[in-house]
């Protein structure tokens, strides 16, 4: 076809009134569109091929797995404290809850009790991490959708926190500071202090994220409304954490099968009625205020001193100053590095709750220092599951917004 | 035996395999022909309730008759239980009845197992690979016979070759 001819409008005759003058009707057709893998706004690399009728959505279809490792494939072949490193690497802004969610699953399996100042330390510092990923997202989503600002305050006060992971373990983003059975050091005097302090700090810098944002026409007119799934739906498409709270359902698995210190605190969890992305917005906002209470009050429960390891020595290592001075303890070190501890034949599936949403672990032992099969719940890749069905009828532009509102990583949905 | 389990061997004689609850967690398995209608009865059953669908996976193991085994696991957001739910599946006939229709969630988590371990589902909407590229033509990367340290395809470079 000719571009001339392409260009040309068609008129159309109503067949009713053959000789009355109509209206001229343009010719439409469904038009395909790749948005991504490289576009700034999904977070990653994703391709998403969209239906498009004029300006609305009609269909789209992810294509993912640009990122994808194969982490359950290294994990069958690397022990089990081998693998705490590659959890980092799966949503890789929130490294901690990815150990904390491993460690648990693999002290589930091996049936380990954690010592008591060690589930608050946890509890601590998956909090912390749980208030720098809704500051990363709150950032980059308005990033995304036209109010810059918001990005520029809550990543500065992002860069504290991750400084003081630095302080804590030495790495910002890649921290592996779980252990199974505990964790790999105490807090010192001065990361306490620099709790403190932030504790102190943050609540109003909260309240200023908000000022930008609660009257900001662009973001209202773009977050309400949109992406809008109900409770049931919701809950058969099986999403979880704030995606899921946002249309009402209180599933938290913090309430609902607590571990660590959280039925010792007390906190509530936000809900949305709309089940739209400004609903999730205000849960992820009210959530950074409930972590500042929670890493508050297990501050004052704390039990001053105490061990931060379980102490089962076929099965967690050896503290590590042991370690330089001490013949056993070197070779207890070894010997779980290179084979491993004996895992009981079983399986076993421990959810935990990330900020994402509910992150598991599935983990099939036949005995032996290996996982047999290692299957992560990847809350992102769930949640991107329903993502034809929630960008339905909206426009092109509000595809950056159902992609934000999961707050996906594509490191933890490609694996 | 669970009380839930005991229950769904009341309702599937025929279907029910065994029971098994290690670690707290619950585990049923269920013969392929009654998949879906035991995981129907799971979701539709006032009692049983599973209305939220935690994961679909897949254990390979290569020495056994049923090579293979796909697991469910649900949750009842209600009444706060959770079960595990288990079919095998030959390596000659690796089809099991999708549960699409019952969870929607379950399409992409189907996707990704056929993906990484060839198991069909039966009556799938949309039963592509995701994960790897479509026209992926070595095999599904979580079976056990697929290598797990590579296929020496360094050694196929010809400037990686000393000899030469």
């Amino acid at each position: 076809m000719k571009l001339e001819d392409q260009r040309t409008t068609v008129y159309k005759v109503d067949p009713e009134h053959p000789e009355s003058p109509t209206l001229p009707t343009l010719r439409t057709e469904e038009l395909l569109l790749n948005m991504g893998p490289q576009h700034p706004s999904t977070h990653g690399v994703l391709k998403v091929v969209l239906e498009l009728e004029g300006e609305r959505l009609v269909k789209s279809t992810p294509v993912m797995g640009f990122l994808h490792r194969g982490v359950e494939k290294l994990a069958e072949d690397g022990t089990y404290h081998q693998f705490i490193p590659h959890t980092d690497r799966l949503d890789y802004v929130c490294a901690m809850y990815n150990n904390f969610a491993y460690c648990r699953a693999v002290e589930k399996l091996m049936n380990i009790t954690v010592p008591e100042r060690a589930e608050y330390l946890r509890t601590i510092v998956a909090e912390v991490q749980r208030i720098i990923g809704h500051q990363f997202w709150l950032g980059t989503q308005a990033l995304d959708i036209g109010a810059m600002t918001v990005f520029f305050y809550t990543f500065r006060d992002r860069e504290i926190l991750l400084d003081w992971f630095d302080e804590l373990c030495g790495a910002r983003l890649t921290t592996s500071w779980y252990r199974i059975g505990g964790v790999e050091r105490d807090f010192t005097a001065s990361l306490l202090s620099k709790l403190r302090a932030f504790l102190d700090y943050f609540p109003p810098k909260i309240d200023e994220y908000v000022v930008f944002l609660e009257r900001n026409r662009i973001w209202l007119a773009r977050t309400k409304g949109v992406a809008v799934i109900s409770a049931e739906d919701a809950v058969n498409f099986g999403l979880s954490g704030p995606t899921l709270r946002g249309s009402g359902v209180d599933y938290d698995l913090r309430k609902y099968e607590p571990y660590a210190a959280y039925p010792k605190c007390e906190f509530s969890v936000p809900v949305g009625k709309n089940g739209d992305t400004y609903d999730r917005y205000w849960i992820r906002v009210q959530e950074m205020y409930e972590s500042v209470k929670i890493i508050r009050q297990c501050l004052d429960q704390m039990p001053a001193e105490g061990p931060v390891m379980a102490q089962v020595p076929s099965v967690t290592l050896p503290p590590k100053e042991r370690v330089f001075t001490n013949l056993e303890s070197m070779i207890q070190q070894f010997k779980l590095f290179s084979q491993g501890f004996d895992a009981p034949p079983g399986e076993i599936y421990c959810g935990t709750e990330a900020h994402k949403g509910e992150l598991g672990f599935y983990i099939v032992s036949a005995g032996g220092g290996k996982p047999y099969r290692l299957k992560i719940r990847a809350p992102s890749f769930i949640h991107m599951g329903a993502f034809d069905f929630m960008s339905r009828g909206y426009m092109i532009a509000d595809a950056v917004t159902i992609f934000g509102t999961y707050d996906i990583v594509m490191g933890e949905c490609d694996r | 035996m669970h009380p839930l389990a005991e229950r769904i061997q009341m309702e599937f004689p025929e279907g029910f395999a065994k029971a098994t609850e290690w670690r707290g967690d619950l585990a049923v398995t269920v013969r392929r022909e009654a998949l879906h209608d035991v995981a129907r009865f799971l979701h539709d059953d006032p009692a049983m309730d599973f209305d939220y669908i935690v994961h679909v996976s897949s254990v390979d193991w290569p020495d056994d008759d049923e090579r293979f085994e796909v697991v469910w696991e649900f949750y009842s957001i209600r009444k706060r239980h959770r079960i595990r739910l288990k079919t095998r599946a030959p390596e000659a006939d690796c089809v099991v009845d999708s549960l699409t229709d019952i969870w929607k969630g379950a399409d992409f988590m189907e996707r990704e197992v056929y993906d990484m371990m060839g198991i069909r589902f039966r009556n799938h909407p949309d039963l592509r690979r995701i994960l790897m590229p479509d026209d992926y033509e070595e095999g599904y990367p979580l079976r056990k016979d697929f290598p797990l340290r590579g296929k020496g395809w360094r050694d196929t470079f010809e400037f990686l070759d000393e000899t030469k």
